[in-house]
């Protein structure tokens, strides 16, 4: 079966790769283009480790069709730093104990980073509601939403 | 596995691509196909897309509204209009798969999923699909009782007439994790009211059933009555009249048909 051309922006670099038809984006990141942030989970829509932003707006990787994202624009963990500094967000992650085995944190900071471009200040409940769809198996929930609200201005009320 | 990837221009195409090839699935969202290629699926060899515009079109400014099957879950959220249904709308997944999941994809989703539709057959709703022979409307419950010889349609748009208020359309989706999680029971009941009775009541559960099903027994317990406190014990009393549940990780088919009644009975009755 023949490969298919696939071109797209990756935190802001023009990538083209060759994708084996049904190939989904997960894959095509990991294994085509070397990024390692987003993580394998569930492969089912459950677990939100592989969540990233196809032109800002958040998705699961794992179930997107690699073709699907031409011509789009990918941001994914690995884009989130500025240079040598942490972004906010990872800053707050850190500062807050937010991250603990770590696996759920590469989809934690997508779903954090959707929902602060969308809305700088949000409630509790819209942080809760944000990360719904990100398992954290460590019960980890509660430095989490603490850490998103840190980076959303220090309004943490725990 | 790699599979063959069509992406046609218009719906049409891609229906006649789907009604010819019996191995050929229409990827929507990809939140069920997706999921079932990572599966190693191997009865996909061919995934069928379209990139017809007229799929995600949204009309909802009339009294009958139409979603195309394309629409996702996050854009009847984003839509003033379709205020009836966010509550079934935002009862699905988390956001990235409210910004994947489609109305036409919501129809095939299997238990514990296919939350919107559960809303969607209790406002009596109509599927538009293509198939080989062309396109036709067939009401959602009939589409449903047999969804499984529906693959090679595809289904094109849904519609429903507009709830004459927000008391007249409720829903209720119980989950063990909120705000997100699998349904142990999806309720959802339709009630126009005409001269203080109730008329053409609809009653639609899901995780009853292998599909969505309506609660004809609890219907007939509302129909041509007023919504009293009586009314409603004899609609909850036959809830779990005609269901077929199953047993999963998430209850059991005993346990559901324990808390069906309790459920109707608090959605009816507008508790929380």
């Amino acid at each position: 079966m023949s490969k298919i051309p696939l071109q797209f922006r990756h935190n802001g670099r023009e990538v083209a790769i060759f994708v084996d038809g049904g190939t989904n984006l997960l894959v095509a990141l990991r294994e085509l283009i070397g990024d390692m942030t987003p993580k394998f989970g569930c492969g089912q829509g459950g677990c939100g480790t592989c969540s990233v932003l196809v032109d800002g707006e958040l998705v699961l990787s794992c179930l997107t069709l690699a073709e699907t994202v031409a011509g789009r624009s990918i941001e994914t963990l690995d884009g989130m730093k500025q240079g040598p500094n942490l972004h906010p967000l990872q800053r707050a992650f850190a500062d807050n104990f937010a991250a603990q085995c770590g696996y759920c944190t590469p989809g934690m900071l997508m779903a954090a980073k959707a929902l602060l471009d969308r809305n700088p200040s949000p409630s509790r409940d819209e942080v809760i509601e944000a990360i719904s769809g990100n398992i954290c198996r460590c019960t980890g929930y509660e430095p989490i939403i603490n850490a998103i609200l840190a980076a959303a201005g220090g309004r943490i009320s725990a | 596995m790699a599979v063959t990837v069509k992406t046609f221009p218009s719906a049409s195409e891609a229906a006649g691509a789907l009604s010819s090839d019996r191995s050929a699935r229409y990827l929507g969202g990809g939140t069920l196909v997706m999921r079932a290629l990572n599966e190693g699926d191997i009865s996909i060899s061919t995934v069928v897309r379209a990139l017809d515009q007229a799929l995600t079109r949204i009309d909802a400014s009339g009294p009958r509204i139409t979603l195309g099957a394309g629409v996702t879950f996050a854009r009847v959220l984003a839509e003033r209009d379709l205020a009836f249904l966010h509550a079934p709308a935002r009862s699905i997944g988390g956001p990235a798969v409210r910004n994947m999941g489609t109305i036409g994809g919501n129809l095939f989703a299997p238990t514990p999923y296919g939350d919107f539709t559960v809303a969607l057959l209790a406002l009596d709703a109509t599927v538009a699909v293509q198939g080989g022979f062309g396109a036709r409307d067939i009401p959602i419950e009939e589409f449903l009782q047999a969804r499984d010889r529906q693959a090679g349609t595809l289904v094109l748009s849904v519609s429903c007439t507009r709830p004459a208020s927000s008391e007249a359309f409720r829903y209720r989706k119980i989950a063990r994790i909120k705000p997100k999680g699998g349904s142990v029971i999806t309720l959802a009941a339709h009630l126009p009211i005409s001269g203080g009775r109730i008329a053409s009541a609809r009653i639609a559960l899901g995780s009853m059933a292998p599909t969505q099903i309506r609660a004809r027994a609890a219907e007939r317990a509302l129909e041509g009555r007023s919504l009293d406190a009586a009314t409603v014990a004899a609609a909850a009393s036959a809830a779990s009249e005609g269901t077929s549940p199953s047993d999963n990780a998430l209850g059991s088919a005993w346990y559901r048909r324990e808390i069906v009644g309790v459920h109707l009975r608090r959605l009816l009755s507008g508790q929380e």
